[in-house]
């Protein structure tokens, strides 16, 4: 099978009326909450996971799915109006775009950022398509060391992307995989740390973790800030740029996917990472005469470009692999595990119309967006100014509704409300709640392929270094690790998450 | 004597020595086994020794290197967003849906500033009659709308 004859499979799917349907509301959803304060991507897909288990898989993940990249594009739109990142891959957007609208030139900034998302987000979907399944295929002679070593890793770059201190990193990634081990063990049936209580019998229910850490905690998080959001009040007109401008901006967009769909693919990357290096690189390769920071159109095109490739291709490894890069794709892997598909390289062979439907419907989903988002940018910057005291209400009763679905149970819904205390207190206390996620999800995995792999080596850990596929993991990891714990890295790191 | 020299520090040490020796406790229990067939307990050990670790590290930090305090905490909407969420899941079978999320969703506005009773009413109706619109009539979750304590069923 050629990578045509596999696309023309996928757009069976994804054009078919029904996925056509909730990849446009995933994407409506996306912007949305793209453009909303205080709700991002995470605490959605979260709230919104419950009601995708009466959907087929394919239009679950189509949907899901839209809403990330959807979010890309609200969130820049935000960035440059109102100077706030709906969303933390627009952080970077918010340093030039918003000057650029101040000097009333958002219509220009407007459009960069919404085209060159869309390239980037076709220059992705071709990506996918063209390097998933050899990554597949290699994938399936991996046994479980190498499974083991793989999910070492991908630990080990959430610990090293983690703002603040790696100490703090690694020890969230501890406790959650340690919430990951609660309820039955899976060799034995033995309840584990279950205290005496049939509620935790199946363990810790995914959903109302991460609902509670990234809906509820952020409300109260949110409520400290008393923000005013005031956007630019000028028209938006002059949507499409000069020739000059035009010129301008190819460089930028296509380095900016460059970058953005390689740091996508590895582990702990995503959108954010892409976004930071591709501005720091038009910063260092303009020629332009306005400085950046000032309003350079380079500083909206590249990061813009760079953080929807990287939002695409991070499903690389979670299609492939079965391994969240971020937490995104960790709600992805709960929902996939939910309808009864195990993530991992055998999707693609078994479940080839759910893989290459969701991959072409990233396509059409990025072309309804662009429509989204040029033509009906004055519905979003009046959604913009909603207050947050009028949001916060309904963010907690979709929640409730959402978690109390999952089983009829009124103990999920306690247990999302004390996640989103621990979930404030963690962040009050600087320790990043994301790492905890990705253990959480990953934990019973990682345990399962760790006891196989010492059964079949009798018990010999050298196993892990005998073989080359999970030693060069292995040894990748213990290296990310120490280098970001040598002084002078140590010493930019900190700098470049201050910027 | 010790003083607290970063309170971020100091309190997440202790909080994840508090959190180790939860679940020390419960490994008490679990049998451990050997590296060769790992018992139920044997990763949950592993990883309760590396949480204790950390939570060590973290607490020696707090005592031995300045950092910043911890801040204000909104204790009003800290208090409020909980109990009215924890209010619904204890409220819903015996009220049903309709009152119990308007309880809900009402309490949960106090949180806020800026909020007159006449205002907050308005949200409530809305957000109920909303959420029942889309998720029992849309997505047709089977929740009844008026529970037992109410007259309904």
């Amino acid at each position: 099978m050629d990578i045509f004859s596999n696309l023309a499979l996928g757009f069976e799917q994804a054009l078919s009326l029904t996925n056509i349907w909730y990849c446009f509301i995933g994407v409506l959803l996306g912007t949305l909450i793209g453009v909303l304060p205080g709700l991002g991507p995470v605490a959605t897909i979260a709230m919104l996971l419950p009601i995708t288990f009466g959907l087929p898989p394919v239009t679950a993940m189509i949907m899901l799915a839209g809403i990330y990249y959807g979010a890309q594009y609200g969130g820049s739109t935000t960035a440059i109006l109102v100077n706030l990142p709906g969303e933390p891959g627009s952080v970077v957007t918010a340093l030039d775009g918003h000057q650029l609208a101040r000097k009333g030139k958002a219509g220009l900034a407007l459009f960069t950022a919404a085209v060159g998302s869309f390239f980037a987000g076709t220059v992705a979907t071709f990506l996918i398509a063209g390097f998933a399944p050899p990554l597949a295929s290699v994938a399936l002679t991996f046994g479980p060391a190498e499974y083991f070593a793989l999910m070492v890793l991908g630990l080990a770059a959430a610990v090293t992307l983690a703002h603040g201190s790696i100490v703090k990193a690694i020890a969230m990634i501890t406790l959650g995989l340690l919430l990951g081990t609660m309820g039955q063990d899976l060799y034995t049936g033995a309840p584990r740390f279950t205290f005496g209580s049939n509620e935790f019998a199946d363990g810790i229910d995914f959903t109302a973790l991460a609902m509670g850490i990234f809906g509820i905690g952020e409300i109260i998080r949110n409520l400290e800030s008393t923000e005013v959001r005031e956007p630019i009040r000028s028209r938006i007109r002059d949507l499409i740029p000069t020739k000059a401008e035009f010129m301008q901006i190819i460089m930028p967009v296509l380095r900016g996917t460059g970058i953005g769909s390689l740091l996508g693919i590895l582990p702990g990357g995503g959108a954010v990472l892409g976004s930071f290096a591709s501005y720091s690189v038009e910063k260092k390769l303009s020629k332009n005469p306005t400085p950046f920071g000032q309003g350079a159109i380079e500083g909206v095109a590249g990061p813009e470009s760079a953080n929807n490739a990287g939002a695409q291709t991070s499903f690389i490894p979670m299609l492939t692999l079965g391994i969240p890069s971020n937490p995104v794709m960790a709600l992805m892997i709960g929902a996939l595990i939910i309808q009864g598909i195990v993530p991992g390289p055998n999707v693609i062979t078994e479940k080839p119309d759910l893989f290459w439907g969701v991959i072409t419907s990233m396509w059409v989903g990025n072309a309804m967006l662009l429509i989204l988002n040029l033509p009906l940018i004055g519905i979003w910057v009046r959604l913009m100014t909603v207050p947050y005291k009028l949001l916060f209400p309904a963010i907690i009763a979709v929640c409730c509704i959402g978690v109390y679905s999952l089983s009829n149970n009124p103990f999920d819904v306690y247990l999302m409300a004390i996640f989103g205390v621990v979930g404030y207190f963690l962040v009050k206390l600087d320790c990043e709640p994301a790492p905890l996620l990705l253990g959480f999800v990953i934990g019973k995995l990682l345990e399962e392929y760790l006891r196989r792999a010492m059964l079949l080596s009798r018990g010999d850990p050298m196993v892990f270094m005998q073989r080359p596929i999970s030693a060069t993991l292995l040894v990748l990891s213990v290296i990310a690790l120490l280098v970001v714990l040598l002084p002078a890295v140590r010493k930019k790191r900190e700098e470049a998450f201050r910027e | 004597m010790l003083t607290i020299r970063n309170p971020k520090d100091f309190y997440t040490g202790l909080l994840l020595l508090a959190i180790s020796a939860v679940f020390a406790y419960g490994l008490f229990e679990l049998p451990i086994g050997t590296a060769y067939r790992m018992g139920p307990g044997y990763f949950p050990m592993v990883l309760t020794i590396m949480l204790t670790l950390c939570g060590i590290a973290i607490l020696a930090n707090g005592l031995l290197s300045d950092g910043e305090a911890i801040g204000v905490i909104p204790w009003r909407g800290l208090i409020i967003v909980t109990g009215s969420v924890l209010l619904y899941g204890a409220t819903l079978k015996g009220l049903g849906m309709v009152p119990a999320l308007a309880l809900t969703v009402f309490l949960s506005t106090f949180a806020g500033r800026g909020w007159d009773a006449k205002a907050a009413i308005g949200v409530t109706v809305v957000l109920v009659a909303s959420c029942v619109a889309i998720f029992v009539f849309g997505l047709g979750l089977p929740l009844s709308l008026f529970g037992p304590w109410v007259g309904g069923y």
